[in-house]
């Protein structure tokens, strides 16, 4: 018999600069904060999930967690995908939960990021997504990789370097409610067409910061004070390296999400709050459309009608997202899964939308190359 | 095995599957799609069309910023797959172009002009 598998707790640091602060430093500050928001102990704990560190790069970075938070739990592993890892991570809680292989898994993630090393060795060390022999040594980056689907995608759909701009005016705008929100200086459209060029179609203010931060969540088999579950979980796997992409229209993302929707029962049309991976604004702006929020090439027009605001018809990443909130690593992607359990129950402050009953999450990892979808849900 | 600028050699090659045609670009030594381990290393002919492009600013590293800014493009070969490579300043997507071979950052990489 399945057990229903349930948000519990959830812990969100503020991203940017944490001083001196190292990789298990931001885990544990996130742990501690999750545990306690879930009103549970470590000795609660009996399933640990945790990602990868750039800045901690080791063969068992959950059994050093484990050691160092003072966690002895019957399960724990670390799992790698990229900027999707943490939606898998928290998927294959929800499974755990649901198998009875534990009851309370603690979801953990941090990262110094930017204060652990030097900028270009965060650049080389995230190209590496890219293929040893045939990209890297182009001088290839993340950018680099984005703005070839960014590119093909705005050549194929009739789009505008200002339609892409639109997603950052409002990450930025929503990030400017978030006190924890790495970058919250407002920015206009004209200062996104004005920042400087990375790699074209992508200028910087396309892209989204490298931070220090951390998030962890706990999946349980008891519901918290708000009893919000996971309702469903999909995935997509169609290539990894950009060179290997047959469509551009076909990235995976609509198969992830509809896997998703089957897994919980529920129509696109039901989702009342989304939060989607935006490492890039063309990285957000392709996702909307390819799960299907938007029509095809209309993603940056419907921002600039409202359409993503929080007072529009489908309130889109409320805590500012990768692009303003930070990007830590797999702690990025967490951020927005934070978001949207805070949103589900009803404790987003001022940021809270009307009825966020049912909720939408999606991160991509690599190049758009690994999708992870999930359903989340307020039961009343 | 036919060596490819990979290795120093002036020219691109890929992997051909006599089993169900597909053509491949970076080398397994199987077929990915069919699963033959009868794969063919051939030469590509350096032609095809631009997949996309984009101008890069910002390098990786100090020593390759001295190239910067360099075009990189996605072009689908003519053979029937697809490669990262460097294309000459403002090509654009769907431009039929013939790759040619230069140094960047001390080895040897394709760059694909217009034809």
């Amino acid at each position: 018999m399945s057990r229903t598998p349930y948000l519990r707790g959830a812990g969100l640091l503020r991203f940017g600069r944490h001083e001196g602060k190292s990789t298990l430093d931001l885990m544990s500050e996130a742990a501690q904060a999750a545990l306690d928001d879930a009103g549970l102990k470590r000795g609660d704990v009996d399933g640990v999930v945790c990602g990868y560190s750039t800045t901690l790069p080791h063969l068992m970075l959950s059994s050093v967690f484990c050691e160092h938070f003072g966690l002895a739990p019957s399960y724990a592993h670390s799992l790698q995908l990229g900027g999707a890892t943490g939606l898998a991570m928290t998927a294959l809680a929800a499974q755990l939960v649901a198998g009875g292989a534990a009851k309370n898994v603690l979801v953990v993630a941090g990262e110094n990021r930017a204060t652990g090393q030097s900028r270009d060795a965060s650049v080389q060390t995230l190209a590496q997504v890219g293929h040893p022999l045939y990209e890297v040594p182009l001088g290839a980056t993340i950018p680099a990789y984005y703005a070839l689907v960014a590119a093909r995608y705005m050549h194929d759909h009739g789009i505008s370097e200002a339609d892409l701009a639109e997603f950052a005016v409002l990450m930025r705008a929503h990030a400017a409610t978030h006190p924890g929100a790495h970058l919250r200086e407002p920015i206009a459209l004209a200062d996104v067409m004005a920042s400087k060029p990375i790699a074209s179609p992508l200028k910087l203010l396309d892209c989204c910061p490298v931070s220090d931060g951390g998030a962890a969540v706990v999946v349980s088999c008891k519901p918290g004070a708000q009893t919000v579950r996971i309702r469903g979980a999909g995935q997509a796997h169609q290539h990894q390296h950009v060179s290997a992409i047959r469509n551009f229209d076909d990235l995976g993302a609509a198969a992830s999400a509809a896997r998703a929707f089957d897994a919980a029962g529920v129509t696109r049309g039901d989702i009342r709050h989304a939060a989607i991976y935006d490492s890039f604004t063309a990285t957000l702006a392709i996702l909307l459309e390819e799960i299907g929020f938007a029509g095809r090439g209309e993603a940056g027009a419907m921002a600039r009608a409202g359409h993503f605001a929080r007072f529009g018809a489908l309130p889109l990443n409320l805590h500012g997202g990768l692009l303003s909130y930070g990007h830590c690593g797999v702690g990025g992607a967490m951020a927005h899964l934070v978001e949207t359990f805070l949103q589900c129950a009803q404790r987003a402050g001022p940021r809270q939308v009307a009825d966020p009953a049912l909720a939408f999450i999606h991160a991509d990892g690599g190049v758009m190359s690994a999708h992870v979808s999930l359903v989340m849900e307020r039961v009343r | 095995m036919i060596a490819d600028w990979t290795r120093g050699a002036p020219r691109l090659t890929y992997e051909y599957c006599p089993s169900c045609g597909a053509a491949q670009a970076f080398p397994r030594g199987f077929c990915a799609r069919c699963g033959s381990t009868q794969v063919e290393t051939r030469e590509a002919s350096g032609l095809g069309t631009v997949a996309s492009a984009t101008e890069v600013t910002r390098a990786p590293s100090k020593e390759l910023q001295a190239y910067a800014p360099y075009t990189l493009l996605l072009v689908d070969l003519d053979e029937g797959c697809s490669v990262m490579a460097h294309g000459e300043t403002g090509l654009s997507i769907g431009a039929r172009v013939k790759a040619g071979f230069s140094d960047f950052g001390g080895a040897m990489t394709p760059v694909f002009v217009a034809v």
